[in-house]
């Protein structure tokens, strides 16, 4: 089977520059809007006058081959060096970097542009999921990788957009200058859409603009592209640009959202439904590095199954999941999660793997959580 | 000079100690060269396995045979093993094994030093090997180890990590004050620096180098070192420090150690080339001065690496001119290299043919470096395949194929032995074969797209991934057709004469094959013969 996939690919290899469709697949994206286009505009000046550079050397270095090899009766000629040619090459060398420099000086010049957006959205991010906050319109919300684990594992089938697709993409308008103030809350990630030539790396300590202008709705894919961890394969970016009049909806559905959830907080709550609540939240949030069996991978990433504070010590796990741990992995919740989610998780942990029986079985209620955020202010 | 034999009578003038001790003990540039070499080959295969582990994991989308964590670990120790443990351990015993020969010098200048040079380098990777064992896991931050993924969000392994780097430092900071030391004081009566062979020369600036940023890379994982044990905040941003900071410094010494792998590759195929082209090596002045000025620009390039991490525009502009400069000397290079064949009376045994696939897999390596350099450009090829294609040329067809050139080109001089001409090629043509198709698929899936040291990737890249991945078993496979093909040569070999090849120029090529266990203990008078290789 891999023998007949492998003479397929070679022959796309070889049949590949003639396709049109083909090509797409071999070469950067054009882009879709002005800055990117340039970007690639000039990434194939580039690349052609590398090409025939190229080409002409191991042209040459055919020819020399073919025409200089031994021979009876021919000597080798002695010559070892000639300074007029010399100069001349190292001149023409010069004379194409110029050329290349000019265009590039130019459209850097157009990608550094720091002005203030329409729209300023604040993108964080963590290990390992993005979060954007809409500056303007007090919205925030973390955006996770969809993709199953068994479509990972090869169990579930692959589709279209694997390891490309989000629980909830960033929305943006067209037309609208947007402008993206990335930073980190734990290591070095980078964000990167190919499609508005939008890479920037997100620092914790540091925040670097980049800014886009898209005129087509649609729907734009990336990834993060700087090394963050375990898990640095599984955080795409997914970006829907809409028209102005989706993006008022949306915002507006995002702050009802928000109303909402405050009233389930007060809401009361029986222990099988933050349980089941709490599992959802759980293989969304945690599996990666707590398993799904609870067993962690110690030491980097621990048990919750078995564990003394998951048992016994429930303040101390309100305490861990609101602050996050300092020196390790696990970050803070407090504003990834509802209440009612972060209720409803420490819940199932306090119920699932046998932790029941062997602690207290004590559950946490979304108010508990909610008291404990007042508390602090 | 140190007196380097001991013990017995009978082989007080010539012979080497009997048993381990020879090894353990030795102080002869021969022997510790030919350590540094088997040590680099025996590496090759450790960090081969290792990509071959990465490899599989990417045959096809989807979790393969190991896990994202454990590939990570992978990535992040193939890189250490290739450049710390493979490529600059085969330059230091080529080092050791020519500079004397080549220069009329009997030994290396300090040999005791040359014997612990040699000897930490086993035990810095023995700590760094052993971390795979340990709790936690091996190092899994990638080799350029990027704080503070490197420091608070590192496996506790990390430590050994930092005593590793450091205890590899210190081998190369002392091999390289042994170079400088013996090219500078031990050349034989005659000859001038603008006499020196193309290699000597090549190794002169690269121990500068060495010495110039092994220090920085060693004031890097020390400041690691404080942040992770002893309460500072270099790198910590919640503590007000500068994670930036770190990877400033890392490419301080970063670009001029690419530098380090690259520069005695260009020693080794200029001799090689004007030998199999039986005339004289064109622009030698041109070569040197060619050297020096890539060694120099190396020192203010290396945000390069960076152009991403939001530098302000003056930065970014600086370091792309910069960059592009680099082409200009390398340029002449290659150029001076084809004008060397040109008008020459070309053969292709084995270290030629590698050498011809040096320069010519080199020139793209080189051109999608300058690709690379396009600031604006590097936006989208920033932390892609097309940076993993493009490093992996000039370090495999490039460094690696150079020293498979050297050894087969000097094989027969140290040993005494010929090796199996048909076999050679045979390797040389699966090695050319397989590396492409290896890493040339590699520029389309990263133009594409597909982000460097993913374990998984999405669907448009499967095919493409594929093949590389054929690639790589089948240049992984050939590799072990070299170390079948280097020691048919040193068991059964045909007896080899001294001179070896019919266009061979310089010193060591007058001395018998293999030469004695010491040479030139009088140097040879150059003042009457012609010695510019």
């Amino acid at each position: 089977m891999y023998l007949k996939k492998l003479i397929l690919c070679l022959t796309a290899l070889l049949l590949a520059p003639l396709s049109f469709s083909a090509w797409d697949d071999i070469n950067m994206t054009p882009g879709v809007n002005a800055i990117a286009q340039e970007i690639f505009g000039l990434h194939m000046i580039i690349f052609w006058i590398c090409v025939v550079i190229g080409a002409l050397v191991l042209g040459f270095m055919v020819f020399l081959i073919i025409k200089y090899r031994k021979k009876e009766g021919v000597e080798p000629a002695d010559f070892d060096d000639n300074p007029k040619l010399e100069l001349t090459w190292t001149i023409l060398f010069a004379v194409i970097l110029i050329g290349m420099a000019i265009p590039a000086t130019t459209t850097m010049i157009k990608a550094y542009d720091d002005e203030e957006g329409d729209i300023n959205i604040l993108i964080t991010g963590h290990q390992w999921k993005w979060q954007y906050e809409y500056m303007e319109d007090e919205v925030s919300f973390f955006s996770n990788l969809l993709t199953s684990l068994d479509a990972r594992n090869n169990i579930a089938p692959k589709t279209e957009n694997y390891l490309l697709e989000v629980d909830e993409p960033l929305v943006i308008p067209v037309n609208k200058r947007v402008r993206f103030l990335i930073t980190a809350n734990d290591v070095i990630h980078s964000w990167w859409v190919p499609d508005f030539a939008v890479k920037q790396d997100a620092i914790p300590g540091f925040i670097n603009t980049a800014w886009t202008y898209v005129d087509e709705p649609g729907v734009y894919r990336g990834q993060c592209t700087e090394l963050c961890g375990v898990y640095h394969g599984y955080m795409p970016i997914v970006v829907k640009a809409v028209s102005d009049s989706e993006y008022k909806d949306f915002i507006q559905g995002k702050r009802d959202l928000k109303a909402q959830q405050a009233l389930l907080t007060e809401k009361l709550w029986e222990t099988d439904e933050l349980f089941t609540i709490g599992e959802e939240v759980y293989l969304k949030n945690c599996v990666a590095c707590h398993q799904v069996n609870g067993a962690g991978i110690p030491p980097v990433f621990p048990a919750l199954a078995g564990s003394e504070i998951v048992m016994n010590d429930k303040g101390r796990q309100v305490e861990i999941l609101m602050e996050g741990v300092q020196g390790a992995a696990m970050q803070s919740y407090a504003e990834q999660l509802t209440e009612v989610e972060i209720a409803a998780v420490i819940t199932y942990t306090r119920k699932a793997w046998g932790n029941d029986a062997g602690g207290d079985g004590e559950i946490v209620v979304p108010k508990e959580i909610l008291d404990y955020k007042n508390n602090k202010l | 000079m140190s007196a380097v034999i001991e013990g017995h009578h009978d082989d007080h003038h010539h012979g080497p100690a009997k048993g381990i001790t020879r090894w353990l003990y030795t102080t002869n540039h021969k022997d510790i060269g030919s350590l540094y070499l088997w040590f680099s080959f025996i590496m090759l295969f450790i960090g081969g396995a290792m990509a071959m582990v990465i490899r599989a994991e990417l045959f096809e989308p989807g979790s393969q045979i190991v896990s994202p964590e454990f590939y990570n670990q992978m990535v992040t120790n193939h890189g250490l093993i290739m450049v710390f443990g493979v490529i600059m351990p085969a330059f230091v015993g080529l080092a050791n094994w020519l500079i004397p020969m080549q220069i009329g010098a009997p030994d290396m200048a300090l040999p005791r030093l040359n014997n612990l040079s040699f000897w930490i380098l086993p035990a810095a990777f023995g700590v760094l090997l052993a971390t795979f064992f340990m709790e936690g896991g091996a190092p899994n931050f990638g080799w350029t180890f990027y704080a503070p993924l490197s420091t608070e969000y590192a496996p506790p392994t990390v430590t050994y990590f930092i005593f590793a780097v450091h205890i590899m430092g210190a081998s190369s900071i002392m091999g390289s004050i042994n170079v400088i030391t013996t090219i500078l004081n031990m050349r034989a009566p005659g000859m001038t620096l603008m006499k020196m062979p193309l290699f000597v020369w090549s190794w002169l600036i690269t121990a500068y180098l060495l010495i110039a940023v092994m220090p920085v890379l060693a004031g890097a994982v020390t400041m690691m070192l404080m942040d992770i044990h002893f309460g500072t905040s270099f790198f910590k941003a919640g503590g007000g420090g500068d994670p930036v900071l770190f990877q400033h410094i890392f490419w301080f010494f970063g670009h001029p150690e690419v530098y380090i792998m690259i520069l005695p590759a260009f020693g080794i195929v200029s001799h090689i080339i004007e030998t199999f082209s039986r005339k004289p090596i064109f622009g030698y002045d041109s070569m040197v001065y060619a050297i020096a000025s890539i060694a120099l620009l190396s020192f203010v390039v290396w945000a390069h690496h960076m152009f991403t991490v939001g530098m302000p525009i003056a930065g970014e502009l600086f370091f792309m001119y910069s960059t592009m400069l680099i082409a200009i000397p390398t340029g002449v290079k290659v150029f001076n290299w084809l004008s060397t064949m040109f008008k020459g009376s070309l053969t292709f045994e084995t270290p030629m043919l590698f050498a011809i696939a040096f320069v010519a897999l080199f020139t793209i390596g080189g051109l999608s470096g300058l690709m690379l350099a396009i600031a604006p450009a590097d936006f989208q090829y920033h932390d892609t395949y097309f940076v993993v294609a493009h490093f992996h040329y000039v370090l495999v067809p490039g460094a690696l194929f150079s020293i498979i050139a050297a050894v087969y080109y000097w094989l027969p001089k140290w040993t005494g032995y010929m090796y199996d001409e048909f076999m050679g090629k045979t390797h040389f043509w699966l090695s050319f074969v397989s590396v492409n198709l290896t890493f040339f698929p590699m520029h389309f899936v990263g133009l594409a797209g597909m982000p460097r040291r993913i374990p998984d990737y999405a669907m448009q890249f499967a095919d493409y991934n594929m093949i590389v991945s054929v690639g790589a078993f089948l240049f992984g496979l050939s590799q072990l057709l070299f170390l079948y093909v280097v020691l048919k040569a040193i068991f059964y070999g045909k007896k080899a004469t001294g001179q070896v090849w019919e266009g061979a120029q310089g010193l060591e090529w007058t001395l018998e094959s293999p030469p004695a266990y010491h040479t030139f203990e009088t140097p040879p008078n150059l003042e009457t013969g012609e010695a510019k290789s």
